[in-house]
């Protein structure tokens, strides 16, 4: 489903690169973790998948379901199914987050070609997917993220991304700022998504998210460069070592 | 390039093409003689067949007109204007005074039916009759072409019609309340207006009376040349209600045109008078050439115990906007309210905001401006709140948010607070946002495209006020805004 090869990028108009060659292929259906330290790259990584324009890409390729996704515009990129849960979800004032949820879901359908959702539908589907994941009628009525807690904000991506139906899902950080009930509660979200037809790049700097979203295969990203990859296990060994060893490797 | 960036791209791109009302009605017209002279005066008061008291205040008006000088404390500037070089009447051929629908031209009717104007009351009393049926006064340069529903109005004891004809019909009532508000002299255009004012409309509601229907008038500046000055006054009487809209456009036309109105509203006890205006005049072209000066005096006096009068704007139009709906609040518990998006645009200047003028025990007003700035426009927010000594316990709160998209507009709040009066209680609030980068992204990454985002935004910034309009011209307001700020949606 994405494959990415040989990826060099950097902050626009500035010249340290910040990925050096990353070579990533997740298949539908595998939930892929990324882990690293601070600066590796990670959320560079994410920003890029999703099209954010304060970067440039210098070599290599990115292809989603065999297209070149890098041509794309954000919103075609989501419309095919390309979805970015934000570690810092940004705050949308006078917007009811009910509104701002058909207003994108009508968006990705109209530019796919399909009809809009009708209200019935709508409130059938936000209802359904809200209920997972505790999210409470009131909470949709305020506006999107302002004044929502750490776990509010969480819980309203994944319930986003529950509605979007995604093919690809890409979690930046979704355990930061989270404590121990939201956390169980926003994986059983992610894990209620796990399918054949999907897959997910979870991007994470503690291995405790991977105890509730177990994944497929565990890559560390350091210095810009996937410098080792493997099953679970991998996870439990750099929590126990730390990252050290890789970051001499990728040096 | 920034995804805020290209947006501002989009916007800049648009003006002329987006203005939709810019197209000019082919009608034979009948124009005074240029200039402001006593001469003009005559002619125009003639015309109307005016009472000869009426052509003596306007004669002092003008008189003392030409003592005074242009006022320039407004953040706005503009080539000085050559009152001489302008008609002061231009009116249809055909129209000779308001008649009844059959009888106007109907080249005229095309025009509002073209806007988007409701003229027709036959259709709408045919068959299921709709909930919400609105009477129109349409006002064409400078006089009134036709007003419907007025024989329905006049069952409920509603008079509704231009205000030429109010003059011939119940010149008491006018005589007892006009200049009562804004007097002659208050500032420079009102005085102006005083003098040369053509057509407008004139609305009284008996004591006890809710208006059965919603109140709008529809002024169009078709003329070359020609400023509009309408005068528009209403007279609620103790306990009655009324909800008035007033809508505006203009072609489009390379050199400027003049358009200074005065509005008066009187709500005696018990009385509410709640008054909308979408103004949608031409605001000029990508290089700022052309548009509409609107240099505008509304002033309502909540003269009663216990009245209300509530001013909810939507601005997009005009080249320059220079405009300050204000409420004297001189009645016991008497309360105004003042609820108002400004958008500018392109190269559009606004300095726009409100006066409350607290003289009654236990008044209070509320004030909800959001000024939203594109392009290379500057929108100013001009306020004044006060209190008077006898002003006990008045209250007031006020809110203004500035939302900036781009990098060349501007935005600015000026409030002026005076309170002679200890007991008062005055709140202000102010914030300016920018649409950012990251709002933008996170929209596209949703899905939606960079109109929609723009959009959504935008109308989540002036819900508060979207939602003080009636329901139909909620929605209008809200598409108009989006086509003043984007390329294509709408």
């Amino acid at each position: 489903m994405l494959e990415i090869k040989n990826l060099h990028a950097r902050i626009a108009e500035e010249e340290t690169e910040i990925l050096r060659g990353v070579n990533l292929t997740v298949n539908a259906g595998e939930v892929h973790a990324i882990m690293g330290p601070n600066g590796s790259g990670k959320s560079t990584l994410s920003y890029i998948l999703a099209g954010k324009d304060d970067y440039e890409v210098t070599e290599g390729e990115v292809l989603f379901n065999g297209e070149n996704m890098l041509d794309m515009d954000p919103d075609e990129r989501a419309a095919a199914g390309m979805f970015l849960a934000f570690q810092y979800p940004i705050e949308i004032p006078g917007v009811a987050t009910m509104e701002f949820l058909k207003t994108a879901m009508n968006a990705q359908r109209k530019a796919r070609g399909e009809d809009v959702l009708s209200i019935p539908d709508f409130m059938k589907r936000v209802k359904a997917a809200a209920s997972h994941l505790n999210v409470s009628m009131d909470m949709l009525k305020r506006p999107l993220n302002v004044g929502f807690s750490g776990g509010e904000k969480k819980r309203a991506e994944i319930l986003q991304m529950s509605l979007l139906e995604p093919k690809l899902c890409v979690l930046d950080e979704t355990d930061s700022g989270l404590d121990i009930d939201a956390l169980r509660i926003v994986s059983e979200g992610v894990n209620k998504l796990r399918g054949p037809e999907r897959a997910m790049v979870v991007i994470t700097h503690y291995q405790r998210l991977l105890d509730h979203i177990v994944p497929d295969v565990v890559h560390v990203l350091s210095k810009g460069r996937i410098v080792k990859s493997g099953d679970k296990d991998l996870a439990l060994e750099l929590e126990k070592n730390g990252y050290a060893d890789y970051v001499d490797t990728a040096a | 390039m920034p995804a805020v960036q290209e947006t501002i791209e989009q916007v800049k791109a648009i003006d002329v093409d987006q203005y939709k009302y810019g197209f000019v009605t082919d009608i034979e017209s009948e124009k005074g003689a240029k200039g402001l002279s006593e001469e003009t005066i005559r002619f125009l008061s003639a015309k109307k067949n005016e009472p000869e008291w009426m052509t003596e205040w306007r004669l002092d008006a003008l008189r003392r007109f030409q003592q005074m000088e242009e006022p320039d404390w407004a953040r706005v500037s503009y080539p000085k204007i050559d009152f001489d070089d302008l008609y002061y009447w231009a009116a249809p051929k055909s129209v000779e005074g308001p008649k009844s629908l059959d009888e106007v031209d109907p080249e005229l009717l095309a025009t509002y039916e073209k806007l988007g104007i409701p003229l027709a009351e036959q259709e709408m009393l045919a068959g299921v009759e709709p909930k919400n049926r609105v009477a129109v006064d349409a006002v064409f340069d400078s006089v009134s072409v036709v007003t419907t529903f007025k024989e329905e109005l006049k069952k409920a004891g509603v008079i509704f019609c231009s205000i030429s004809e109010a003059l011939r019909e119940y010149p008491d009532l006018v005589k007892k309340y006009l200049g009562s508000v804004v007097p002659v002299t208050d500032n420079y255009y009102a005085t102006l207006n005083s003098a040369v004012f053509s057509d407008g409309s004139f609305v009284y509601i008996p004591e006890g009376v809710r208006c059965p229907m919603e109140l709008s008038t529809y002024f169009r500046i078709n003329e070359q040349n020609t400023g509009q000055f309408e005068r528009t006054l209403i007279i609620a009487e103790k306990g009655s209600y009324v909800s008035y809209l007033e809508g505006c456009t203009a072609p489009q036309r390379d050199e400027n045109q003049l358009h200074a109105a005065v509005v008066e509203l009187v709500a005696l006890d018990d009385a509410e008078i709640k008054y909308s205006t979408v103004q949608n005049w031409f605001p000029g072209d990508k290089e700022g050439k052309g548009g509409i000066y609107n240099f505008v005096t509304k002033r309502g006096d909540c003269r009663g115990k216990n009245s209300k009068i509530s001013w909810t704007q939507v601005e997009t139009g005009s080249a320059i906007t220079w405009k300050y709906p204000s409420c004297i609040l001189r009645g016991e518990n008497s309360r105004g309210e003042f609820y108002s998006i400004a958008v500018s645009n392109g190269y559009q200047q606004v300095d726009s905001g409100t006066k409350m003028i607290h003289l009654g025990k236990n008044s209070s007003s509320r004030i909800i401006s959001k000024g939203i700035s594109a392009g290379r426009s500057q929108n100013t927010y001009r306020g004044l709140v006060s209190a008077h000594r006898k002003a006990s316990n008045a209250r007031n709160f006020t809110q203004c948010d500035s939302l900036l998209i781009g990098q060349d507009c501007g935005a600015h709040t000026v409030p002026y607070i005076e309170s002679k009066n200890a007991s008062a209680q005055f709140e202000h609030e102010a914030t300016t946002s920018k649409i950012s980068d990251d709002q933008m992204f996170y929209c596209l990454q949703r899905g939606l495209s960079e109109e929609e985002a723009v959009a959504l935004i935008v109308n989540g910034f002036v819900k508060d006020v979207i939602q003080q309009l009636p329901m139909e011209f909620a929605v209008e307001a809200q598409k108009l805004i989006s086509i003043s700020l984007e390329g294509s949606v709408g």
